[in-house]
Parts: structure tokens; C-alpha cells; sequence
């Protein structure tokens, strides 16, 4: 399944990415489990996701937790605590 | 209403259309958020504000309706601004009208608190000694907490 992946603040500034589309393979069904994916492709997505307890997620532009299934989800965001207002 | 955008905006243009031709409001509650010259006792010389367009719009439109479901509100605003600013200058604008002042009071920062926890927005600041992305605060989450505990007291 193709995902759009977005990352912004200083996950994006880490993976040096702000988007990207990403074919997930079939074991990967949970937040949690897309995060370890994707540590495993190399040092910078290791960086950015190197204190994965702090990172919040947004399937489809929703805040969700690590144990969320991605289930049909089609844009994937990862991004530190906001800091607005 | 929300909106989100990167130019100022005038806060008595903001109040004077949203009460334009309305005689039933008998309360209206504003916060403006500005950009500090510290952070944590160093200096602050501009702050970048960057959002995830679509979801930020979202959130906010949430985060109102839930306002208005909880109090009865006759107009609500948020305006929330993004890009590159500099100390003094306005971040965001939170205006709540209703027939009394209890309501209007209590949902301004009702919509702040939300805001500061759900809204995607992350500040990053610069200053002469180098800079950063701004810290999440825990009295943030704190503060969004204590609505639910309303909540369930109110139960």
C-alpha cells in the first residue's frame, strides 16, 4: 500500500524530508510498527525518531496514538508536541 | 469562525465584524497571543511559525464546535498567523461573544488551552546566541486537563 508520509518541525528538519510517498509492507499494520520501519532505513530517519515516545501522529490529519492501525489511512504526518498560540 | 494566515491582522477590525449588525450580544471576550523578546532569559529577535495546512484548519474548526456546544456562544474567531515574526508582533486572535460575560470568558480560554495542546503549529525561535524549536510545557497540557476534570465533576 502506497502512504504519503509528512513530517514537519524538527522531524522534518532530521529526515531532511518534508514529504514523501512510501510503499509500507504488509507487516506493518501500527504506528508503532511504521516508526520502527522506518528507523531502519537509514541514520537520519534513525535521528529523527530516536526518542519515538515524544513524537505525536496524525492518520489522515487526526491525532492518534502509537498503537493506532494505520489501517486505510492515505497521509501519514509525524511531528514533535505543537507549540502554537 | 477560523482562519489561518500569514499576514497581521487588526484587532478591533476583528470585534467590529463580528459584532457588525448584532444587538443580542451583550458580552465579548478577546486574547491576543504576541511574540516576547525572552525565552528562558535569552533574547528572542523572530519566531518562525510552521503548521500542517489542512490538519491546522481542521483542529481549529474542532476545537471551535466544541466551544459552542459547551457554552452559548452568539459569534466565536480564531485567527492564528504563520511564517516569520518579530517581538511585539501579533500571533493569535481569540474572540468570544455571548449575551453574558460568563460564557465568553470561559470559552476564550477554553479555545486557547485546546489550541495550545491540538492545534499543529510549532514554534521555532531565533536569537543573537543561535535558536531553536520552542518546548512543548506540560502546564499546557495541564491546562487542557482541567476541562475534562470539569467534566467529570460536573457528572
Amino acid at each position: 500500500m502506497t502512504v504519503k508520509l509528512l513530517y514537519f518541525a524538527w522531524v522534518r528538519e532530521k529526515t531532511g524530508l518534508g514529504e514523501e510517498s512510501v510503499d509500507l509492507p504488509g507487516e506493518v499494520k501500527t504506528v508503532a510498527d511504521l516508526i520502527g520501519w522506518l528507523k531502519a532505513r537509514g541514520p537520519e530517519y534513525e535521528a529523527a525518531f530516536e526518542q519515538s515516545d515524544v513524537i505525536r501522529t496524525a492518520l489522515d490529519q487526526t491525532h492518534v496514538s502509537h498503537d493506532a492501525k494505520i489501517a486505510q489511512a492515505r497521509e501519514i504526518a509525524f511531528f514533535p508536541p505543537v507549540t502554537g498560540g | 469562525m477560523i482562519r489561518v494566515q500569514q499576514q497581521d491582522f487588526d484587532i478591533g477590525e476583528e470585534i467590529d465584524r463580528l459584532r457588525a449588525g448584532r444587538t443580542d450580544i451583550g458580552a465579548i471576550v478577546s486574547f491576543t497571543g504576541t511574540v516576547r523578546d525572552t525565552a528562558k532569559g535569552a533574547p528572542v529577535t523572530s519566531m518562525t511559525l510552521e503548521h500542517y495546512p489542512g490538519m491546522t484548519e481542521k483542529e481549529l474548526e474542532r476545537i471551535e464546535a466544541e466551544a459552542n456546544a459547551r457554552w452559548p456562544l452568539h459569534a466565536s474567531l480564531i485567527v492564528h498567523r504563520t511564517g516569520r515574526m518579530t517581538p511585539g508582533e501579533n500571533i493569535v486572535l481569540v474572540v468570544t461573544a455571548s449575551a453574558s460575560r460568563g460564557a465568553a470568558f470561559e470559552a476564550a480560554e477554553f479555545l486557547m488551552d485546546y489550541l495550545k495542546t491540538d492545534a499543529p503549529f510549532w514554534k521555532k525561535e531565533e536569537g543573537p546566541d543561535g535558536g531553536g524549536w520552542v518546548d512543548a510545557r506540560d502546564s499546557d497540557d495541564a491546562a487542557r486537563k482541567r476541562w475534562s476534570a470539569q467534566d467529570k465533576a460536573a457528572e
